[in-house]
Order: structure tokens, then sequence, then C-alpha cells
């Protein structure tokens, strides 16, 4: 009853603090914010002076069987759901963005422009879509390898509430038009505070969980997995060292100026890359490919020569987005040298993923999900070489500020963290909710046919008009003046930007079949359908041919 | 000599060989005698509740 009333008062300080700031601020998005805020404690305290419990009731739609498994799979579950849910919104907001390049009339102002829009979209992917999937997919592979619980287990639940709290503030902020104008890192500083504690709650809970291991080996998964949880912690503190103007407003400036700040920035950015899309994605990679392909990795020692080329060498690429510009040239060139350099580790680790299949290749004719991590795993190979080859410097004369930066990016994120993470969604739901198997096996084959073809559509658009638009851009006359006026060059890209909002709608429709899959295996669900990749056997017809009567000379 | 050239020229050379070290170090280690054990037991730990397990 005691920490009852406590827990009561600390809700309610949060309540008051909330509905001052909503008093005394002159920003009107501060003060939604601190509304949304507010209502997590009035949602709090309703819930814990009625003891209503909000989870009981969750876990009784979806139908999770209590004490299923040893381990404790609760959060893991509603990361799952949270990562559909996101990878949806994700998805949706990216075909409507690609829609407004194509038709401006569509940018709605000012909340849906497509400034504000284009943050939620890449925040929504990699960081609700993607981050979720990290946590659900690290909270189960350290326990199973580790084979103990999680530690901490409360702190686990508001690690995974927390974040959601952390997407809802960033998300609505980019409407509202609250950004820190920084790539990948515009929540401002009250929600950058907000996600450094769950972040380290984060830490606690993987590295307690490691500690308390039953294994004397950590599995190389948990190595990536704490190489990026590790890294974004440091990544996100430094980038977003920052001076609130008030403590009652969004708005926040830079600890660094200039071209420090740009290197700043560059590095989160280019890490945020590596450790999260990259380490954290490996992570699942070294373990459900093993799995779902019941074989060990091919070669342990290359995933540990591959894990630690990974962690030396990627920390120094990020100048190779600064190529031209005020940076010295002496950091430029050690960006782009570092960045070649990446290219053999990230072959390795694919040929590492890829051999695990040796011996066992019909697997990607007969099981629809070892044949998306293969995908996944061939696009984390060309994403891979196309990067260092972008970021040489004759190259990225040609390449920067155009779209072949943006199918870039894609063919990475699509095909690479995208199919991964959907391949594992497609190997934790029936064990997660203890179904004999998923709703339907041939909806996967829909899923996975429509999404490459999504990502071909995209990339090679991409690549088109990317290169049209660094051509046209340097095209001299014989006048020495240049040919091409900006506008000529978006005129040119018109009907290359509706190639890829095709691509992205076949994506996006791929991933609301998988979410009918899902929602239709977590009911419990099978469909009839026949199976994949038997061959036809027909019993009766497996007879040699009767033998001739003895033929009768003709009279 | 200042603080910025100071740290630089301690970055190319001792700092750069050192952090070249380490990552050998790192990369060798499960490459010394007696690991191999170890390496095998690893890359099988993951299996070790299941049936399926090809050590």
């Amino acid at each position: 009853m005691e920490t009852v009333v406590k827990r009561l008062g600390m809700w309610a300080l949060v309540l008051m603090a909330s509905i001052a700031a909503i008093a005394l601020t002159p920003d009107s998005g501060f003060a939604i914010h601190m509304g949304i805020v507010g209502l997590v404690a009035v949602i709090l305290i309703v819930a814990t002076a009625t003891s209503y419990d909000p989870l009981a009731k969750a876990q009784s739609i979806f139908r999770m069987p209590p004490g299923a498994g040893r381990y404790d799979d609760d959060v893991i579950r509603w990361g799952v759901i949270a990562t559909m849910f996101w990878g949806i919104a994700g998805l949706l907001v990216g075909v409507v963005i690609a829609a407004q390049l194509a038709f401006p009339q569509l940018n709605l102002e000012p909340y849906l422009n497509f400034g504000r829009l284009r943050p939620l979209h890449t925040s929504a992917v990699i960081f609700a879509f993607g981050g979720n999937a990290l946590l659900a997919t690290s909270f189960y592979v350290v326990q199973r390898t580790c084979r103990t619980t999680l530690a901490l287990p409360g702190t686990a639940r508001f690690v995974f509430w927390g974040y959601q709290l952390f997407i809802v503030l960033a998300a609505t902020g980019y409407l509202l038009g609250i950004t820190q104008s920084k790539e990948y890192a515009e929540p401002e500083w009250y929600v950058d505070l907000w996600l450094t504690v769950v972040w380290l709650a984060y830490l606690a809970v993987f590295v307690g969980t490691i500690l308390n291991r039953r294994e004397p080996h950590i599995y190389v998964a948990n190595w990536f997995y704490l190489a990026f949880i590790i890294t974004i912690a440091m990544l996100h503190v430094v980038n977003n060292l920052a001076l609130p103007v008030s403590f009652l407003g969004a708005k926040s400036y830079s600890a660094f100026s200039g071209v420090q700040d740009a290197l700043t920035q560059w590095w989160y950015g280019h890490n945020a890359v590596g450790f999260f899309l990259t380490a954290g994605f490996l992570a699942m990679m070294y373990y459900f490919v093993p799995k779902q392909a019941n074989r060990p990795v091919y070669s342990y020692r290359l995933s540990i020569i591959h894990f630690w080329s990974l962690i030396f060498l990627y920390i120094w690429a990020g100048p190779h987005h600064l190529h031209y510009t005020a940076l010295p040239d002496w950091a430029q060139t050690l960006g782009m040298v570092f960045s070649v350099m990446l290219w053999m580790p990230s072959w390795g680790g694919m040929i590492n993923g890829l051999m695990t299949l040796n011996g066992a290749w019909d697997k990607v004719r007969t099981d629809p999900i070892i044949r998306m991590m293969v995908l996944a795993l061939a696009f984390y190979g060309m994403s891979t070489f196309e990067g260092p080859l972008m970021s040489i410097k004759a190259v990225n004369s040609l390449s920067h500020y155009t779209d072949w930066t943006i199918g870039h990016v894609h063919s990475g994120a699509l095909g690479w963290n995208g199919m991964i993470t959907f391949a594992c969604v497609y190997y934790l739901v029936p064990r997660l909710w203890n179904r004999e198997r998923l709703y339907s096996l041939r909806m996967i084959n829909w899923h996975f046919w429509l999404a490459t073809l999504g990502i071909v559509f995209y990339a090679s658009s991409m690549w088109v008009a990317g290169i049209t638009q660094g051509l046209m851009w340097r095209e001299y006359g014989a006048d020495g003046y240049l040919v091409n006026s900006f506008v000529d060059t978006v005129a040119a890209l018109h009907p290359m930007y509706i190639l890829r909002a095709v691509g992205g709608l076949m994506y996006l429709s791929g991933a609301i079949i998988m979410a009918y899959n899902i929602a239709m295996t977590i009911a419990g669900r099978l469909r009839e359908e026949a199976p994949m990749g038997e061959t036809a056997h027909d019993e009766t017809a497996d007879r040699p041919l009767p033998v001739p009567a003895i033929a009768q000379p003709a009279e | 000599m200042t603080a910025y050239t100071a740290l630089r020229h301690f970055a190319d050379s001792y700092g750069l060989a050192m952090i070249c070290a380490l990552y050998l170090t790192l990369c060798l280690w499960h490459f010394r005698p007696g690991a191999r054990a170890h390496v095998a037991d690893a890359k099988h730990s993951i299996f070790r509740d299941d049936d399926h397990d090809e050590q």
C-alpha cells in the first residue's frame, strides 16, 4: 500500500510539473509535448490507483500463453507487435513523401509538407521499426544464448515503454516543426535527455543479463548487440550536446559550430548506419540465420574478425559525408580510405552468412524465410560494395547531393535491414505465441516477391535519377556556362520519381500482407494451403507397365 | 607545440601502433594454439538446446 501511495505521489508530481510547463511556456509545440507527458502520467495514476492492469488485458487480447517458456518473453512480444506497427507507419509515410516529390500538390501545409514528413519517415523506419526490432531480438537472443532470464525485468519493461514514448515525442515533434536540424538526430534536447535515460536502462538490462549468463562463452551475436548499444549511447550523447534557450521551450543550440558541428554530426550520422543499422542487424544475422538454416555459422573465427574489423574501421568513415567542403582535406581522405577498407570485413561477413547455407542450399527453394535471409545478405553485400565506391572522392563528386545516395540508402535499408527484420519476425512469431507454424508460408512468398520487385524499382530508378542529376549539374557549354538550370533536372527526373513511388508502394503492400499473416498467426489460425517445396508423388502410378500378353500369330 | 599538434603526432605514431597491435591481438587471439576447441564449442552453443546439432 505504501509503495502504491509513493508511486501515485511520483506520477502526480510529473503531472503537476507538466501542467506547470504547459502554463508557463510560450512555445506551443513544447506545450503539446508536455501535454503528452501529462497524459502518460494520468494513465499511470489511473493504472496504479485502480490496480487496473492494462497489460493483463493486452495478454488476453493477444492470447499470450502465460508461462509458456522459461524465458521472459513479454517484452519481446510487445516489441514484435510494435515493430510491425511502426514498420507499416514508416513505410506508409515513405510512400506519401515519394508521391509528394512526384506530385508537389500533395504537400499539405504546414504540418504535412515534405520537410516535416521526411524526418518522420526516416525516424519511423530507422528508430521505431528498426529500433523495436533490435530491442525485441536482442532480448530474445541474449536470453537464449546466455540461458538465463532477463536481468532487471522491471527495467526491461520500462525500456520498452520509455522507447515508445521517445518515438511518439519525436514523431509529433517533427510534425509540429520541432527539430534541431541534424539528420537522424532531429529530436530536441528534452527528448534527447529522455532517450539517454532509456538507453542507459537498456544497457543495464543487457549487460546484467550477460553477467548472469549460465554459458561460459558469450556468443558473437551478443558482441554485436553490445557494440551497438554502447556506441549508440556514445554517439547520441556527444552529437546532441546542446544548450537549451530556456528550460520551458523546445529550442536549443549545438555546443559545436561550423565545420566541427558538421564533422560531429556525420561522425554520428555515419556510425548510426554503422552501429545501429549494421552491427545490430548483423547480430540478428549471426543468431537467426544459423537457427533457421539449422546449421552453425560457417566460420566462427571469421565472425570474430568481422566484428573487430567493423569496430576498428567504421568509426573513422564519417568524413566521407563531407567531401569537397570546409573539412580539412586530410580528414576527407581519411574518411574515404577507411570506407574503402570497410569493404573487406563487410564482404567477409556476407560470405560468412551465405556460406552458413553450404550444403543446405535447397532450403532457398523450400523455405521462404531462408530465402529472405539470403536476399538480405545479398543486399548487405551490394550496398557495402556501393558505399565504399561512392565514398571515393572522384565518384562522390558525381554522386553527392543526388538521388544516387537515396538509392544506395534504400538498397541497404529495404534490402538488408528490412528483409532480415521480416525474416526474424517470421521466425519469432510462431515461437513466441506457441503456434505450430505461421498462418501461411505462401503469403511469405508473396511478401518476398513484392518486396524484391519494389526494391528493384526503387534502386534502379534512383540510380538513373542520380546519375542524370549529377551529369546535368556538371554539364558546361562551349561558352563556359552551366547548360542546365536546377528546374531542368527536376523536370527530367519526374518519370523516375513516379517509378520510385511505385516501388515503394510494392514494398509497402508486401509489408501489409506480412502484417495480416502475423495477425492471423497470433490469432492462432492456420491457412489451408499446399505445403511449400514438396514434389508431387503419385504412389499408384509408380508401377512398371503390365507384362504384355503373349502375342498371338495372326491367322 | 600546441596541444593539437602534440595529440596529432601521438595519434599518427604511438597511438596508431597501439591500436593496430590491439586489433591484431583481438583477432589473432582466437587462432592461438588451443583455441580450436573453444571456438568449435562457441559455434555450436546456440544449438545446445535442440536435437538437431551436428557436432
